[in-house]
């Protein structure tokens, strides 16, 4: 059944939403023009409709909370709910021309499955997520003894729907492993309104925020 | 790319507060008739004449490609929307809620037909109607019909009514049935599927419900091996299938809302077997005002093209019946279903995505079990509002 799935329930979406929009702006960016695209994990649309309106996308999305879904399908979008990795599975190879995974990898059981299905069925795959070793998460952790609870990660440790953890490093030593062509990379801290600012030196030390646009087979 | 802007957010369309009534409405018929109009059924046999009774809502454009076709359930009818005028106290047609101007199937925009399916007995030809051979009703002479056989006779209505192709078809349970046989017999003239509350094949055990509800009828004596007349219906056989279809359409969670363990009344047990719980008095009114309406040997009729509607059968495989299909798909569900739960849906959603179709899919929160798609208070008639939309862009641009 759909409903035990491994995130939390009744996550509290909306305390996160400033996070995952921060990077919409990039993310269109590197969306072509009438490209097909599945935002998987879509929430309620807001960066499909953007990419509809910008880009002339054909979109799809996929969603498991039936709220968000609802709303998506009222604002005339293609969304099914589904859980993301069983929602792959029915998919052929090279289906889209991007995939979206914003915000969602970290919230999900095999985020490994996850990548290798997403980029089975799109040809570009752009992966976003909150670095954890980001200089005020390592700070709190070495200072505070507390895990981290601010804009990008705004969960407590015992209602976050993010169950693993990631930094930059650590995905780009991922993408080597899996001889994935790491397009274009971007990162960012959020600033005291939520509005991203790029970082370009020491990423994994400084930016809070990571995005990858990554493509199958060695550069 | 650096230059980052924030954007305002957009919010769904909202529609005006103030529901306007459909103008009084009525139900035409139409004669198919003469040479060329024999119906060639899937069982092998023939039928001619055939009448269709339908209504119609909205007007058909200039461009004739707004018409969305409403498919009606087992006891549905062509009466989906607003009222006839006649009674003080009437009741609005089936799905009112979704149909009607500024409502979702939004009869400012779309034409809106709904007919009375092949083998009904609310004005179309079916086993109540009178034999032309013999002036009586067929009974049980009527030839054996199927959802596609139901398909058949609306693509002919559409025909007369001067619709080459359709915005949308849109159903809930059987009516989804006939959603899902549209777009695989006619792809070229369906733009949009709605299949609600469906599934490409029964389960054993919904079909086995369904033939508890043909013993009940066929075992009452006034049935009479089909061989009644309309004012001498097997009325305990039928009200009897209709209390039995009642428990399958309600979940464990309505029936407990609506009703609890409470007596009839507050009297308390009354020692003997006539109604005390409520539940059981819910059962018998339902029971006895389908029997003024209905006809028993339609109900046997229509259970068993239910029970024989298989596309995996019919097709080989489930995405094979789909590969020849165009249209976008919007399938909807809700959580407390039982009888057409939403697993049955979320397969049709599978075998639709394998044939790489465009493919929406929500799963309705709602304790109102198989009943939901006919009733209020959910989101179904957003996400079908917002489906409609999206194809009406789709066909401009």
């Amino acid at each position: 059944m759909i409903a035990h799935c491994v995130t939390a329930q009744q996550v509290d979406w909306s305390r996160s939403r400033p996070r995952d929009r921060a990077l919409d702006t990039f993310i269109v960016s590197l969306v072509p023009q009438r490209a097909k695209v599945l935002d998987l994990g879509c929430g309620n649309g807001d960066l499909l409709l953007r990419l509809k309106a910008d880009r002339k996308v054909e979109e799809r999305g996929v969603e498991l909370e039936p709220g968000a879904v609802a709303e998506c399908l009222s604002r005339g979008l293609s969304v099914i709910q589904a859980d993301l990795e069983a929602s792959l599975a029915d998919l052929r190879e090279g289906a889209f021309d991007v995939v979206v995974l914003n915000q969602v990898l970290l919230a999900t059981a095999r985020p490994l499955h996850l990548l290798t299905e997403a980029l089975r069925v799109g040809r570009r795959v752009l992966v976003s997520f909150p670095n954890f070793t980001y200089w005020r998460i390592r700070s709190q952790i070495v200072f505070k003894g507390r895990l981290p609870v601010n804009p990008t990660l705004p969960y407590q440790w015992y209602d976050t729907p993010n169950i693993r953890l990631a930094t930059v490093k650590d995905f780009r030593a991922l993408c080597q492993e899996k001889h994935w062509q790491v397009i274009k990379e971007l990162f960012v801290n959020l600033d005291r309104q939520d509005l991203p600012r790029p970082v370009r030196f020491w990423p994994n030390m400084r930016a809070s925020l990571a995005l990858f646009a990554l493509e199958r087979g060695t550069r | 790319m650096t230059q980052i802007v924030k954007r305002p957010e957009t919010l769904p369309e909202i529609r005006p507060p103030k529901i306007r009534r459909l103008e009084p409405v009525r139900t035409q018929t139409v004669i198919f008739e003469g040479p060329g109009e024999t119906l060639h059924l899937e069982s092998g046999q023939t039928l001619h004449p055939v009448t269709v009774a339908y209504e119609t809502y909205g007007r058909l454009n200039e461009g004739r490609d707004n018409a969305v076709l409403v498919c009606h359930a087992l006891s549905g009818d062509a009466h989906a929307a607003g009222y006839y005028g006649l009674e003080k106290d009437e009741k609005p047609g089936w799905w009112d809620v979704l149909i009607g101007p500024g409502k979702p199937l939004d009869t400012d925009k779309y034409f809106v037909i709904s007919s009375n399916f092949l083998g009904g007995c609310k004005g179309s030809t079916g086993p109540s109607s009178i034999n032309p051979a013999t002036g009586k009703p067929y009974g049980l002479d009527f030839p054996f019909y199927t959802v596609k056989d139901m398909v058949q006779v609306q693509r002919r209505l559409l025909k007369h009514l001067g619709v080459p192709r359709l915005l949308a078809v849109i159903g809930g349970s059987l009516g989804g049935m006939q959603v899902l046989q549209w777009a695989i017999s006619f792809p070229e003239m369906v733009r949009g599927a709605i299949p609600i509350a469906t599934t490409a094949r029964l389960s054993p055990q919904a079909i086995a419900f369904n033939e508890v509800a043909r013993q009940a009828i066929m075992s009452d004596p006034d049935w009479n091996g089909g061989d009644y007349t309309l004012d001498a219906q097997p009325e305990r056989g039928l009200g009897l299938a209709r209390m039995i279809g009642h428990i399958t359409y309600l979940s464990e969670q309505a029936m407990l809302h609506k009703f609890s363990r409470r007596f009839i009344n507050g009297q308390g047990r009354s020692f003997c077997l006539t109604k005390d719980f409520q539940v059981e008095s819910y059962l018998h009114h339902q029971g006895s005002s389908f029997v003024r309406r209905f006809d028993a040997n339609t109900y046997l009729y229509i259970t068993r093209a239910m029970d024989y509607f298989d596309l995996e059968a019919a097709y080989g495989r489930l995405s094979t019946a789909f590969s020849g299909c165009r249209c976008p798909f919007l399938v909807v569900s809700f959580t407390s279903d039982w009888l057409f739960p939403p697993e049955q849906s979320r397969e049709l959603v599978q075998a639709l995505r394998r044939v790489g179709l465009d493919v929406s899919y929500c799963n309705i929160e709602s304790d109102q079990g198989h009943d939901a798609f006919l009733l209020p208070g959910h989101r179904m008639g957003d996400v079908v509002a917002g489906f409609l939309d999206r194809l009406t862009r789709m066909t401009a641009s």
